[in-house]
């Protein structure tokens, strides 16, 4: 771009957000080129800050006009490039439309900016007396509307559902600075189309959000955790499934393989069994009379199906120390070699035993170190490979093993992402999942609302 | 000035701990100057992409990277809490060395670090001759805080409010201290550090007469150097080097059982960055290692060592509470948080704890000189929960904090007081 014809753009801009609010500097830009997967660094050519969601709309606008690609950003914190903008690009940033609007309490619901950070509306609602359940391993500081667009789950999965169970209603901005409501306050709502359900997910690719309803509901009043430890993976996923089909859902299900076990225990020496094979990590919640009864059901599948020791949480201090196993995986993962590259792909939970050997085997292949965790309950594994970016030859490796422990989640139903989203990292396997005709459609749908292709470009379709 | 290509090459010598920051951005969540600004630039992720950007020669804008590193506390609060565990003050330290390498030592710190720093009889000297003319420049704002602010317009002052250089420093009246250990068994070398000595010399006699009341020996030389935390955040090795070996000079070969500092910056950096960070090559290593591994905040010193432990009578109900404000270089860089609360509680005054006790005041040592008005910022939130303790008197343990926090409430006019930890022990005895 002319030298000329970009400092009109900035002018342009400033005039939207303010001088302080548009970067064009080379040190700033080189700070918004990247996020939290491992790709490439790509260095945009603006980077905006709105204060208000009227100016938003304006800047959505601009970059229409002059075909601009444009990249929203929250706290950058996605795991597939989501938020890596396109070359020459703008980056607009969220963090200053970070108001908490409205928490209503009679109807139990929350508005809020794209900006707002994920624990501080929980934080805000829990002081309330209820609960926003939606629990991403980022949220002290990922954003509910990177949360929305990328359709972010976590730990609560199986029992709460994830960020898309919780979108009411949503306001954004289509590629003309048009502002587009849809969805309401109420509990049902089937006025139109259903456009929170299409934004939910769509990576920034369909629209520019304003504005969020969340669902709020009250919070469990009681709940018990606990840690099995298994000889085999196999007695591990068996108890899942059996929990399961005791007509149990437990808040939360965690799986840690015995690689992840041996790291953890070295890392913060909490005594862990080392030997085990495979750790079940157990919490009920409910009504306190429930979760009595589930408990002890819960602990009889486990013996039934071959636990070998079961620890009950007593008090608080007991529940923090198996949470805290649960926490340490990645942070002591991620200490032992410079990369670690975080997977998501997932499988109906049945399968998750034919997953698991599925990756010792790709672990051996590519002679690679894989430690697996992750939310057992809900089929969503966390193979997390470990690695050195700056060595070539064996970056080749993981590419391949990634790609392999993709092809084997697809070939047992599964799919290629739970909760990272598709972005960059994985746009060129989406065929193989849904098909030559779904990403037809999904590029016709897409330039319908954006003919100039600038939200987003090159990230999921 | 070497070119950018050099200046690369050793960037690229971080290299090594440089790609352990997997770019996660959970820093976010408590950087201190991020919370103010929102901006990349100021997060440690930013900064350290910017180091590898550097280093790759994908960016070429020196002076813009460097204008960032400056903007940072040093508070660690980001490697407390880094899931990957990256050595993040190592790498800001040999960072803003490289660069200081780069455009050179601005003159006015050569003359301070190099001519003053490491000359200890100097440096008492002439801060004796501006203790003397002090008056003439500055006038009283706040007796309860014993705070002064500048009489007129004076650039390095600004609308600072801050404690006067002490009449007679505490150097001045106890040169030189070597008594042989007590009851106790114990003897201690103690380290007061520049800010006691020239502006708080209450701190070194509550310090003294504590370590007398329970029977521990004191090892004090004469002519201790300035630890070098300051010359070693603006960028100058050399001259950090040089500090380190006056006091390894003053220190090695006498016998102690441990060395004990009131300011958690020294108390962090002779532990820290002295074994770390000094590569001068004139004194042994293993000296250094040895000193760092004795060196202990004086409440650790008192709990672990002496027994000091948590009154059981309830203080009186009308003794006004106190509230405790964590120093990143205890909590942070050395993980102390306990025994300082224990030595509160062992001076019969009531604990209540503050909102967020534990997020940096914002001083930051020299970041308060060149980044004033953020440091006054973030320094805001910690003067409204201080206030908001309802305390009466706020206690830390390092006194860099205490001349933050002095000068936060008495801009507001608090009537809280700042006092050291070991100053409400040492009126209880």
């Amino acid at each position: 771009m002319a030298h000329e014809t970009k400092q009109n753009l900035a002018r342009e801009f400033a005039a939207i957000v303010g001088d302080d609010e548009v970067m064009t500097g080379e040190t700033d830009l080189h700070a918004y080129s990247y996020d939290a997967a491992v790709l490439d660094p790509v260095v945009p050519s603006y980077v905006v800050r709105p204060q208000t969601t009227e100016a938003l709309g304006q800047i959505v606008r601009l970059c229409n006009e002059n075909g601009l690609p444009l990249t929203v950003r929250g706290a950058g914190t996605n795991l597939s490039g989501g938020t890596i903008p396109h070359p020459g690009g703008v980056v607009v940033l969220t963090n200053r439309l970070n108001r908490i609007l409205e928490i209503n309490e009679e109807d139990l619901y929350a508005v809020v900016e794209p900006g707002v950070i994920t624990s501080r509306l929980a934080a805000e609602v829990a002081s309330r007396g209820l609960f926003y359940p939606p629990d991403p391993g980022s949220q002290t500081v990922s954003t509910l509307g990177g949360n929305v667009a990328e359709n972010a789950g976590g730990l609560r999965g199986l029992k709460y559902g994830v960020t898309k169970d919780y979108v009411m209603g949503i306001e954004f901005f289509d590629v003309d600075g048009t502002l587009v409501k849809g969805g309401s306050r109420t509990v049902k709502c089937v006025t139109g189309l259903n456009l929170p359900g299409l934004m939910v997910g769509s990576e920034g690719t369909l629209g520019v959000f304003s504005k969020i309803i969340l669902k709020l509901i009250p919070p469990p009043r009681a709940a018990r955790s606990m840690m099995a430890v298994f000889g085999t993976i196999k007695a591990a996923s068996e108890t899942v499934a059996a929990i399961i089909a005791a007509k149990i859902v437990p808040a939360t299900l965690e799986l840690m393989d015995n690689f992840t076990i041996r790291t953890v225990e070295s890392f913060r020496k909490a005594g862990l069994p080392t030997e085990a094979a495979a750790l079940l990590l157990i919490e009920v919640d409910g009504h306190p009379a429930q979760v009595e009864d589930e408990a002890v059901q819960v602990e009889r599948i486990c013996r039934e199906n071959g636990a070998e020791d079961l620890t009950v949480a007593r008090d608080s201090a007991e529940r923090d120390i198996i949470w805290q196993a649960r926490r340490d995986a990645l942070p002591a993962l991620a200490k032992l070699k410079p990369s670690c590259v975080l997977e998501d792909a997932t499988v109906p939970r049945s399968k998750i035993p034919a997953m698991i050997e599925a990756l010792t085997e790709i672990s051996k292949e590519y002679n690679l170190p894989i430690g697996t965790f992750g939310h057992a309950g809900d089929g969503n594994l966390h193979p997390t490979i470990l690695t050195d970016r700056r060595d070539k030859v064996e970056w080749q490796r993981v590419e391949q093993a990634i790609t392999a422990i993709f092809e084997r989640a697809v070939q047992l139903d599964g799919t290629l992402s739970g909760e990272h989203g598709i972005g960059i990292a994985k746009a060129r396997f989406m065929e193989r999942e849904v098909g030559a005709g779904t990403l037809a459609y999904s590029r016709r749908l897409k330039m319908a609302v954006d003919p100039k292709n600038i939200l987003n470009p090159g990230k999921m379709v | 000035m070497a070119d950018i290509h050099q200046l690369a090459q050793q960037f690229k010598e971080l290299d090594d701990q440089l790609v352990n920051c997997m770019r996660c951005g959970m820093c976010q969540a408590v950087c201190p100057v991020f919370s103010e600004t929102g901006r990349e630039v100021d997060v440690t992720r930013g900064k350290l992409a910017l180091l590898d950007c550097l280093a790759d020669e994908l960016l070429r804008d020196a002076d813009g990277v460097n204008a960032t590193l400056s903007r940072c506390l040093l508070c660690g609060t980001c490697e407390a809490n880094c899931p990957s565990g990256v050595k993040v003050l190592d790498i800001f330290l040999k960072a803003r060395a490289i660069m200081t390498g780069y455009y050179g030592l601005h003159p006015a710190k050569r003359a301070i670090f190099r001519g003053m720093l490491a000359n200890p009889r100097l440096f008492n000297a002439l801060t004796a001759i501006g203790s003397r003319f002090q008056g003439l420049f500055t006038k009283k704002v706040d007796d309860l805080l014993g705070s002064s602010c500048a009489r007129f317009n004076a650039p390095l002052i600004a609308d600072r409010h801050f404690n006067s250089l002490a009449t007679t420093p505490f150097r001045k009246h106890v040169a030189s201290l070597d008594t042989a250990a007590g009851s106790s068994g114990l003897r201690v070398a103690f380290f007061p550090g520049c800010v006691v000595d020239k502006m708080y010399p209450a701190i070194g006699d509550a310090t003294l007469k504590v370590l007398k009341h329970h029977g521990v020996g004191v090892f004090l030389p004469e002519n201790q150097a300035c630890c070098g935390i300051p010359v070693l955040s603006s960028g100058d090795r050399q001259g950090f080097n040089r500090l380190v070996e006056i006091n390894i000079d003053r220190f090695a070969g006498a016998a102690f059982d441990a060395l004990v500092t009131p300011c958690a910056s020294c108390t962090s950096t002779i532990k820290e960055l002295w074994p770390r960070l000094y590569d001068g090559g004139k004194v042994n290593t293993e000296a250094i290692r040895l000193i760092g591994d004795k060196t202990m905040d004086i409440s650790q010193f008192l709990v672990d060592h002496c027994g000091v432990a948590a009154s059981g009578e309830q203080p009186d109900r009308g003794t006004a509470a106190v509230t405790y404000h964590d120093p990143c270089h205890l909590k942070n860089s050395l993980g102390i948080t306990a025994q300082p609360r224990t030595v509160i509680k062992a001076s019969n005054v009531p604990l209540i704890e503050m909102q967020e006790a534990g997020v940096c005041c914002g001083c930051g040592g020299t970041f308060n000189l060149f980044h004033y008005e953020m440091s006054r910022k973030i320094g805001g939130r910690k003067a409204d929960h201080i206030e908001s303790s309802t305390a009466k008197t706020v206690a830390t343990s390092c006194p860099a904090c205490m001349m933050q926090i002095t000068d936060l409430l008495s801009h507001r006019k608090s009537g809280i007081k700042v006092r050291h930890v070991i100053e409400l022990y040492a009126d209880s005895l």
